[in-house]
């Protein structure tokens, strides 16, 4: 489908300019939250180093500024009960094809 | 493509049965196995060849999550389990997770006499101060003047540093590690399995639930932030002096040598034992004596 094809998203990123070409690209995650096994610890929202993991009323984690994300996977680590996966993300990007 | 996140829950987790697990909300145990699984992962061992032993305790129930060759075993009793699977089997990863407890006080002959044998095991030791599942009781490690159920005037006895104890036994790989540094510990581990011989890690984690609460530490968060105040490197420590180190927390490779491990020692004595047999009876053959196989 293209959507995990790292390879040929890079290469249409890629700009022409040599310029442009130097400057570093910023990386975008996704945290996502296995919320049937997390138990509300609160030890992800405690360490994030961008402080950008929220807790609702009842503990639960959640993200509103995923742009921050730095990627340090601190939070995926420590989470004891294996509910946290960071995965890299794609910007959403105009589609042409309508393939996706 | 997996993350590696993703690979650890579905493929080395019994993730269909078991979970969520039973360990409290921030407890160091699932930190600690979070790591040990990685270092498995990272060191590209396939899950045939590994055995996951346990005593009993919240460590004890690590080996229900995890898809290995796990048992569970008797209090205090995991390494000699281990040691008997190592005979028999000396191709086995053999790993040992057992609590403070566990390892120090009802199996802590078995624990320094294993290491002064020098067998091929990996014992992860968690060090959380307390006996947590049956009620917060004190343990070998708990620290002088703390509150627990059986101490409520305050503990009168002293406690036990663990790495040191098994230096001094004799075991051949040493570290420490907190469940704060998870990625450091992750290394402990790789490199504890890695090395040949009895290789001891000490993991200082936290129950906030027993230990935590009665002497005022504050909950999981406070008590996982006071380990990266009070952890040094080794490096660190050896300019350090003895009272600046007062309550402070070693962390890294304490020692790493080697020895003739007792299991490849206890082949070649079955190899040079069965040749003398064997010269031993065609000598007497020779001399006319008969065989009595038959």
């Amino acid at each position: 489908m293209g959507q995990n094809d790292d390879k040929t998203i890079a290469e249409r990123e890629a700009p022409a300019s040599t310029a442009e070409s130097t400057k570093k690209k910023k990386k975008l995650y996704v945290v996502n939250f296995f919320y049937n096994w997390c138990k509300s610890c609160g030890l992800c929202s405690a360490f994030c180093t961008k402080k950008i993991i929220l807790t609702d009323e009842t503990g639960r984690p959640y993200i509103e500024d995923m742009e921050s994300c730095t990627g340090c996977r601190f939070c995926e680590i420590h989470c004891p009960d294996f509910a946290i996966t960071i995965k890299n993300r794609h910007p959403v990007r105009r589609r042409t094809d309508g393939d996706r | 493509m997996l993350e590696r996140a993703e690979i650890i829950r579905k493929e080395y987790l019994r993730h269909d049965k078991k979970f969520p697990h039973v360990w409290c909300p921030g407890c160091g145990n699932g930190i600690v196995m979070g790591a040990l699984l990685r270092g498995i992962h990272v060191l590209n061992l396939s899950k045939d060849e590994v055995v996951l032993a346990s005593g009993i305790g919240c460590s004890g129930r690590m080996p229900t999550y995890v898809d290995f060759n796990t048992i569970h075993t008797t209090h205090g009793r995991a390494l000699t389990f281990s040691t008997g699977i190592k005979l028999a089997k000396p191709e086995l990863t053999v790993i040992t997770v057992m609590g403070d407890g566990d390892a120090t006080a009802i199996g802590g002959n078995h624990f320094i006499h294993a290491a002064r044998r020098n067998i091929d095991l990996t014992a992860i030791i968690i060090n959380n101060s307390t006996y947590g599942m049956t009620g917060g009781q004190y343990s070998p490690t708990t620290p002088f003047g703390s509150q627990s159920t059986t101490s409520i005037y305050g503990h009168v006895e002293h406690a036990f540093s663990i790495a040191e104890l098994a230096v001094t036994a004799g075991a051949s790989f040493v570290a420490r590690g907190t469940v704060y540094h998870a990625t450091h510990l992750e290394e402990m581990i790789q490199k504890a399995i890695k090395a040949k011989g009895f290789s001891v890690v000490e993991v200082i984690s936290n129950c906030h639930v027993q230990h935590g609460r009665r002497n005022k530490l504050g909950g999981a968060v406070e008590m996982i932030t006071s380990f990266k105040k009070n952890a040094v490197t080794v490096g660190k420590a050896a300019k350090m002096s003895p009272e600046e180190l007062e309550g402070k927390i070693t962390i890294g490779v304490l020692t790493n040598v080697k020895k003739p491990l007792s299991t490849e020692q206890y082949q070649r004595v079955i190899a040079e034992a069965r040749q003398n047999v064997e010269k031993n009876a065609s000598e007497k053959e020779k001399n006319g004596i008969k065989r009595y196989e038959e």
